[in-house]
Order: C-alpha cells, then structure tokens, then sequence
C-alpha cells in the first residue's frame, strides 16, 4: 500500500513537472510574439509619416520615404500573383480532376510540396540564371517571376485540396446535363470552392509580399521612383535590408517604418484569409 | 467525359454536340501544361544550379566541400566553414525549438480552456506569418544586445580558465554569433511545427485518449505513451519540415550570424550559413569563379534540404495532409 501511494505520489508530481513545462514555454512563446510585435510597433511607428508614403528614397541625411519602394513591392506583387493564379488553379485542377492516381500525378503532388517548402534563395538563383544573366540586367520582370514560383504550389496545393472537397455529385449533375467537363470544373466546381481558392491566393500573397532573398538577384533595387518593369525595380524587402544595416539613422528608422509596413499588410492578408475560411467551414 | 460524348439516345437522335465541347482537350492540355510547369521549373532549379556551379566544382573537386578558405582575392574557394554553419545552426535550432513546440502543442490540446485556445492558436499561427526579415531585424537591433548584456558576458566571465566551457564560449561578444542565428531560427520555425503538431494531434480519435485516461493515466502518461506515439510518423515529418525551413532560411540568419566564413570556434563566435553567403556576396561577386562558386554552395544546399523535405512528405504521406 505504502509502495503504491509512493508510485502515485511520484506520477503526480512527473505530470505536475510537465504540465508546468507546458505552461511554461507556451508563456514563453507568447512572449517572443510580444516582443517583436512591441518592437516593430515602437520602433516602426515613430518613423511613420506622410512623406514615407509620397517620397522616394533618399541619400543618407536627406528628408525622404518609401514610395517607389511601395509602389514596386505592389507591382511585383500583383505580376506575381498574376502568373501564380493562373498556374496554381490550372494545375491544382489538373491534380484533382485528370490526374486522378497515375503515376505522373503522384509526382507533381510530392514534388509541388517540396517546391513549397524549397528555400527561397535557390529559386533566386534559378531566375537569376535564366532571366537576369542571359537579357543583361536585372529587372521587375525577373523579380515577379521569382515571386510567382514561390507563390504558385500554394496556389495549387489548396485548389486541389478545395476541389477534392466539392461533392461527386455537382460533377456528376453538370455531366448529366450534357455540360463538356471544363465548364463544370469552371461553372460550378470553381464557383462553389471560390472561397477556399481564394483563401489560398491570399495565404500565398501574405506569404511573398515579404520575401527578400529571391528579390536580391531578380529586382535588386532602385534608387528612384520607377514603373518599368524592364529595370531594376525598387521594394521594400530589399530596402529595409539594405537600410537596417546602414551605419545611418535615418535610414534605420524608414527600415523599421518598413518592416512595420509590411508586417501589418501580411497580418492583415492573413487574418482575413482565416476569416475567409472559417465562413466557409460554417457554411 | 465520356458520358458527354457517348452517342445520344433517346427522343432526338441528331442532336449536336454541347457548346464549347471542342474546347475540353484544350482545357485539359492547359491544366496538364500548368502542372507541368511546377515539376519544370524544380528540375530546373537543380539543373541551372548544377551549370551554374559546375566551373567551381571541376576546379576545386571534394576540397570544394571539405576545406575552409574562401578568398576572392586569391580565388580560392572551400565551402566546409558555410556548410558547417548551416548544418549547426539548424541543428540547434531544432534543439531549442522542439521541446517548445511540443509544450505548445500539449498545452493547446489537452490543458487550454477553450476560451484561450482559438486566441492562442491564432497567436501562435500570426508568428508564423511573420517576414523572415523581421526576425532579422529584431534580431539585430533588439535581441542581440540584450543576449550579449545578459547571456554572453556573464558566461565568458563565469568560464574558468582552461576548461571546456571556455573553449565553447569563446568570440566577440557582441550579441551576434553562431547561437543567437540558432535561437532565432528556432522562434522562427517554432510556430509552425506547434501548429503541424497539434493537428496532428486533434487527429487522434478521442476514445482513444478518453480511454487512457479513463484507466487512470497523468495528461503526461497519456501524451507521452497514448496520444504522441499515435502520431509519430507525421511528428516526424513535421520536424523534418521545420528542419528544411531552418537550413535555407536567408535574411534572419544573415542579419545575426555576424558573416565569417572561417570554421566557427565557439558557439559565440561569428560565422556563416550557405544561404547567408549567397545572399551577401552573390550581387558583389568579383569574378565568374567566384559566381560558380556561390552558385555551387546552391548547389549543396539544395541537395541537403532536398532529401530532407522529401523525407519529410514521404513521412506525412499517410497522416493528414498538411
């Protein structure tokens, strides 16, 4: 009797030990997501005013902002997304409709999230050496494509995903009315996973709208305001990179302005992604 | 498809055939074409890195991978200090972010109230959504002074003279270093692998869980021995996931890691990781050896975190898909 109650004893202080660890790191956790929350919002609130929305940017200890580096993030960002949406819907649509078991299809399934999860830089790389090396320069263009290939698996993972969810039926009472197969895929199975598809987009927007690494090689940056996407092309990762590690005050202070910019833009994409999804759920 | 096509039956046997029929090879041969272009466009990673670094790795040979000294001026180029940096920091980054993961995990799933447990778990998955450079900046401006004020200091001035932990502690203390890069990366993975593992986790039937309970078993007994090993093939596979973002994240690391490209001492001491050398120097590289030889690093970090995440899928292949 004693031995037991001894054993119970001791099981219950080993949970309470790892209950209290639980706890303990999920606090801490918390915590980390406070503190760069605080940081971004102390240090990034204080550079924020007009000018970093209506100027360029500027030499080291001249009055200046972020427009052209904005204006080209949201440019490369709309061209990516232009690309990724195509190719992710069309290729999530073949996953989940044609490919069905073959072989072929499991490939493009495995190797399209290994593509999701690839580093970023290589695929900078990779654009490097097929857009920028061979035409002479570096270029808006080469930047969107970059962004474009990390955006466009995840763009084709959830359309499959939504897809595969549509229910047997809707296909199969399109096909009954005599309608070819790419309008119902188009008319009706798009229409009622739209949410979910979109929901995707934006998860695959929030995740390259703060990417850096493939930009360094692709876009570069620039120094002045520019809407051509054949030259070099301003933005802000690559500013705040390049600001943050300046010996210039100023220029610290546009580089957390900046991160502050995009951290809330991602935040917001997110939360309305998951908004977006939730409703679908209910629905 | 077929049910489209077939011969008509019935009341009007000539009728024509449905509008836009023609165009369902068309659809089909774009959609194929899309997937098509995924698989093309890793392959064609792997084959512009492999042309890209080739002049590096037919000079250099294995010593490319093996020696340390990597001299523009020179045009000498070991890629080992790299590498290593790389191989560490993900290592230990994995070590640190693991055990919170897990205590998150746990704590959403079986202790939250469920008030908590959506506002936690949507804080948790923001952190995830947070840009990678970010983390670097914070990193820099934030976290390494405190982590040179409190942390390094005392440890270089606790280390007695001569012993081990002296070694290890050795290199400028200026907050930036081999362990603050590692204890970044680990805040930067940590909030997806919590959330991949407690999916995993809400997969578990509850009769299960119910059931071990039900026999008497502590939160810890049913975790550790029922709810954990029910899962672990995509605990696996998540961790492996985690690894593959730790290997090839760029910025956070090159903000931190302080750029050197010698064999690391300490784990003070400043070094470099494969993506933080590519991101640094691609841009400024002096010559073409020098290009090949950054685009040959691609190379090898591309192999590495290849077989790791395809480890990784294959791993979560039969869990749910995540």
């Amino acid at each position: 009797m004693a031995v037991s109650s001894a054993r119970i004893a001791g099981r219950r202080v080993g949970n309470a030990v790892f209950v209290g660890a639980c706890v303990l790191v999920t606090v801490l956790a918390l915590a980390a997501l406070a503190a760069i929350l605080w940081s971004l919002a102390s240090q990034g609130v204080g550079g924020l005013n007009l000018a970093v929305f209506t100027k360029s940017t500027p030499a080291p200890g001249s009055p200046g902002g972020l427009a052209n580096a904005i204006v080209g993030s949201i440019m490369l960002g709309l061209l990516a997304m232009a690309i990724a949406v195509v190719i992710g819907i069309l290729a999530g649509t073949w996953l989940a409709e044609y490919a069905g078991d073959s072989r072929y299809g499991s490939a493009v399934r495995f190797l399209n999230d290994v593509l999701l999860s690839a580093p970023s830089i290589l695929v900078g790389l990779f654009v490097y050496e097929i857009l920028v090396a061979p035409f002479g320069g570096f270029s808006g263009l080469a930047g969107g494509v970059a962004l474009a290939l990390l955006a466009a698996p995840v763009i084709t993972r959830t359309t499959e995903d939504v897809l595969k969810l549509q229910a047997t039926a809707l296909r199969e009472a399109g096909v009954a009315l005599g309608t070819p197969v790419w309008r119902v895929i188009g008319k009706i199975l798009w229409r009622s996973g739209a949410s979910g598809i979109i929901t995707g987009a934006l998860l695959a927007f929030a995740r390259i709208s703060g990417e850096t690494a493939p930009l360094l090689f692709t876009a570069l940056n620039n120094q002045f305001f520019s809407l051509d996407m054949t030259k070099p092309m301003a933005n802000l990762p690559v500013v705040i990179f390049q600001f943050a590690l300046s010996a210039y005050d100023d220029w610290r202070r546009l580089a957390w302005a900046g991160a502050l910019i995009i951290a809330v833009s991602v935040l917001g994409v997110t939360i309305i992604a998951r908004i977006l999804s939730q409703e679908q759920k209910r629905s | 498809m077929s049910i489209a096509s077939s011969p008509t039956v019935g009341p009007s046997p000539r009728r024509s055939a449905p509008r836009g029929a023609s165009f369902e090879p068309v659809f089909k041969a774009l959609c194929f074409a899309a997937a098509t272009a995924l698989l093309a466009s890793l392959g064609g990673v792997l084959v512009s890195l492999v042309i890209g670094g080739w002049p590096a790795l037919a000079r250099f040979g294995v010593g490319f991978l093996t020696t340390s000294t990597w001299d523009p001026v020179k045009e000498v180029y070991g890629a080992a200090g790299p590498i290593v940096g790389t191989l560490i920091t993900s290592a230990l980054a994995l070590a640190i972010s693991l055990p919170v993961a897990g205590g998150v995990a746990f704590f959403l799933v079986e202790l939250c109230p469920s008030v908590l447990r959506r506002t936690i778990g949507t804080a948790v998955e923001l952190l995830a959504g947070i840009p990678s450079i970010v983390y670097g900046m914070w990193g820099l401006f934030v976290f390494a002074p405190f982590f040179s004020r409190h942390v390094e200091l005392p440890l270089m001035a606790a280390a007695p003279p001569g012993s081990l932990m002296e070694t290890l502690v050795q290199g400028i203390p200026n907050g930036s270093g081999l362990l603050s890069a590692s204890i970044i990366l680990a805040i930067m993975i940590l909030p997806f692998m919590a959330a991949t593992l407690r999916e995993l986790l809400m997969t578990v039937p509850p009769q299960v869980r119910e059931s071990a309970y039900g026999l008497g078993a502590t939160m810890r007994e049913v975790v550790m021995t029922v709810t954990l090993p029910y899962v672990r093939r995509g605990a696996i596979g998540a961790v492996m996931l985690g690894l593959g973002r730790a290997l090839g994240e760029t910025m956070a690391v090159t903000f931190i890691i302080g750029n050197s490209h010698d064999f690391p001492k300490g784990v003070f001491d400043s070094g470099s990781t494969i993506a933080s050398t590519i991101a640094n120097e691609f841009t400024e590289a002096t010559s073409p050896m020098h290009t090949a030889s950054l685009i040959a690093l691609g190379l090898v970090l591309f192999l590495i975190t290849f077989t790791v995440l395809a480890l990784a899928r294959l791993m979560l292949r039969n869990q749910a898909r995540l």
